[in-house]
């Protein structure tokens, strides 16, 4: 696999900064009421969609969780659509019906968000069975935090993963937090890819850098794609706004949550860039800009959409 | 027509729908090499290999899950739940996962997935191996449910269960496994999901069955037949979604009811058909509906003769009927 090339760093930075304005856009509309229910935002971990998703074909299966916009919109959501789903609207990808914390496209390998922490890991594995059963080179990519390796389901499914050693990449983003408590009262161990160790498969702890876990990904893409099992991978990261927006973080205290938001994967990277001159400045601006306007045709899309009628309510409950 | 056996009438339906559709495959814990708990998959794994008859560790969750991963990228899986209590272990994937994933995805998905299971007492396996837990499924949106009672039955029922396109719970009866009986030749029998069978035609009282009972309720009738009483006997054979014309036309005739079940009487199916009867049929019942079900306790070790629904009380409930017109 080896090292993104520059178009490739640009695009990495470009995708980073989709996810974030996109998070901070649904902050905005869901503060000022315009979404409804819970909004769990990804903000400051935004290096793992993206450094995961650009080895993904349309053909490749990803399984998200209820924080699982970045890699919904990493692995190429139509983000009218999405926003129309956030807005509960007839046109959204789940009909209005689910919100931001199902968001799948299936035509995009997109299976959907869980709202079951843990839950959605086997579903993912099912589809590394899928492509091994047809024969494919097709991967999966099951997505989750550090709470979901104390459910059962994440055990079963890497032991079965490993069992019928299925093309499934296991990635984990500890970001420290398991809800409203910290990894030392859900895990005795620090680093969760150990873990890897007792299903037989290799456990690889990255930085939440988007070039070291591109690499690592890669690698695991690779192994996957010509039969040669699951990996997990650990991603170091840290959460800036608690367990949904909303949550104060008082079990934190604010000291603690701006240390984590001065360690910022997109503004390290933009710097990186900007010195290696990969990119410039006005690059940066005109990127800000094209961002601005698609998020903000998205949002026009959204609002302009009709809600779903109630006789819609049961519409194809059964095939 | 031959005469098979229960079990042999599944191992049949699961080997010809395979045989015509490559999608479809068994998994489950000790389906393959074992050839399944109580032998339901005999044989298949040396015909299909272990491609499609999938051994798994004991991981009721995650296996299921994995099944349902599998259809919803296009295969059309066989689950094999050892015994129905061990479904509790997969309760977030059939019904967070399984029952909705087609709706809360805006129907971008479709489900095909069935999850075979053995319900009910017999063989003294206690309170963990032998519950009758269909009213959870039944009470579940987006699941189809449906019950078996007889070899001709549970093949075409299952065959029809696997091609259809919605989740399907499927639930056998371990005292039946053995039952023999007569069932079609050639590998087209199929019976609609969604259809009740009227059993036995009858006047005076509707007895309507699932599973064991519907065998139970038949020789009850046979019974009271002797006493002057005709019993019409209705097997739902899908519980989810039932067939409410077939129940009302049958109280529509007899006007007296009995719903008869193994799985305890407390807020089971019978309680639902009961209800939909009362709510829309009233006037054509001539004495109360009766209900049989399990006493509301965990299954009894030793007591479990004493402990399950039989003839006895099928034919005790449609006399009650009788007295109280």
């Amino acid at each position: 696999m080896g090292k993104p090339g520059k178009e490739q760093m640009i695009e990495f930075y470009r995708q980073m900064l989709r996810i974030r304005r996109a998070e901070e856009k649904l902050m905005e509309v869901f503060s000022a009421g315009e979404i409804l229910g819970f909004l769990h935002v990804s903000i400051g971990q935004e290096a793992a969609p993206v450094g995961v998703c650009a080895h993904l074909r349309d053909d490749d299966y990803i399984g998200t969780t209820h924080r699982g916009h970045g890699y919904a919109i990493a692995k190429g959501i139509d983000l009218k659509r999405a926003m129309a789903e956030l807005f509960g609207r007839k046109d959204g990808y789940c009909m209005g019906r689910s919100g931001s914390m199902h968001l799948a496209d299936l035509s995009k390998g997109i299976m959907g968000a869980n709202g079951i922490v843990g839950g959605g890991i086997p579903i993912v594995t099912g589809a590394g069975f899928a492509a091994k059963y047809k024969g494919t080179d097709q991967v999966a990519v099951a997505t989750f935090g550090d709470g979901a390796t104390n459910q059962g389901t994440f055990h079963e499914s890497l032991n079965l993963a490993s069992v019928l050693n299925l093309p499934v990449i296991f990635l984990c983003e500890n970001n420290g937090w398991a809800e409203f408590s910290p990894r030392p009262v859900h895990a005795k161990i620090e680093n969760l890819a150990d873990r890897a160790a007792s299903y037989g498969m290799p456990g690889v702890i990255v930085p939440n850098d988007v070039v070291e876990i591109y690499e690592a990904c890669g690698e695991a893409v690779e192994r996957a794609r010509r039969g040669g099992g699951p990996t997990l991978i650990e991603v170091k990261c840290d959460r800036w706004y608690g367990h949904y927006v909303g949550d104060a973080q008082k079990y934190r205290g604010k000291e603690k949550v701006d240390e984590a938001m001065a360690k910022d994967c997109i503004k390290e990277f933009e710097a990186r860039l900007l010195k290696e001159k990969i990119l410039k400045p006005a690059d940066v601006e005109k990127m800000q800009a094209d961002i601005a306007a698609e998020l903000a045709e998205a949002v026009d899309f959204a609002r302009r959409c009709p809600y779903p009628e109630p006789e819609d309510m049961a519409v194809g409950l059964y095939v | 027509m031959k005469d098979i056996r229960y079990i042999f009438a599944i191992k049949e339906a699961m080997e010809e729908e395979m045989e015509r559709d490559e999608r479809v495959f068994l998994i489950g814990e000790d389906v393959g090499l074992a050839g399944g708990s109580f032998g339901a998959s005999r044989d298949l794994f040396k015909k299909f290999g272990p491609r499609r008859v999938v051994d798994t560790p004991i991981s009721e969750a995650g296996l299921t899950s994995m099944a349902a991963g599998a259809a919803s990228c296009g295969l059309r899986p066989i689950v094999e739940i050892m015994f129905m209590d061990f479904v509790t272990c997969a309760m977030d994937s059939i019904v967070n996962q399984i029952a909705k994933m087609r709706y809360m995805f805006g129907n971008q998905y479709t489900m095909p997935i069935v999850v075979r299971m053995p319900e009910g007492a017999g063989l003294n396996a206690g309170p963990q191996h032998s519950q009758c837990l269909e009213a959870w499924f039944a009470h579940v949106p987006g699941l189809k449910v449906v019950m078996a009672a007889t070899p001709y039955d549970v093949k075409g029922l299952l065959k029809s269960a696997i091609r259809d396109d919605n989740p399907v719970v499927f639930i056998e009866n371990k005292t039946l496994h053995a039952m023999k009986g007569r069932v079609p030749e050639g590998t087209d029998h199929l019976i609609p999901l969604g259809k009740a069978d009227v059993k036995r035609q009858g006047s005076d009282v509707t007895v309507v069955a699932v599973s064991r009972l519907v065998n139970e309720a038949l020789q009850a009738a046979s019974d009271l037949e002797k006493d002057g009483v005709s019993v019409e006997v209705i097997d739902l054979m899908t519980v989810q979604p039932w067939d409410k014309e077939a129940v009302f036309n049958s109280v529509g005739k007899t006007h007296r009811l009995v719903i008869a079940h193994e799985a305890v009487k407390p807020f089971g199916i019978g309680a639902e058909i009961a209800a939909t009867v009362a709510e829309e049929l009233l006037d054509e019942l001539d004495a109360p509906i009766m209900r049989v079900g399990a006493p509301f306790v965990p299954i009894h070790y030793s007591l479990e003769k004493a402990y399950v629904p039989g003839s006895r009380d099928v034919k005790n409930a449609v006399l009650a009927t009788l007295q109280r017109a």
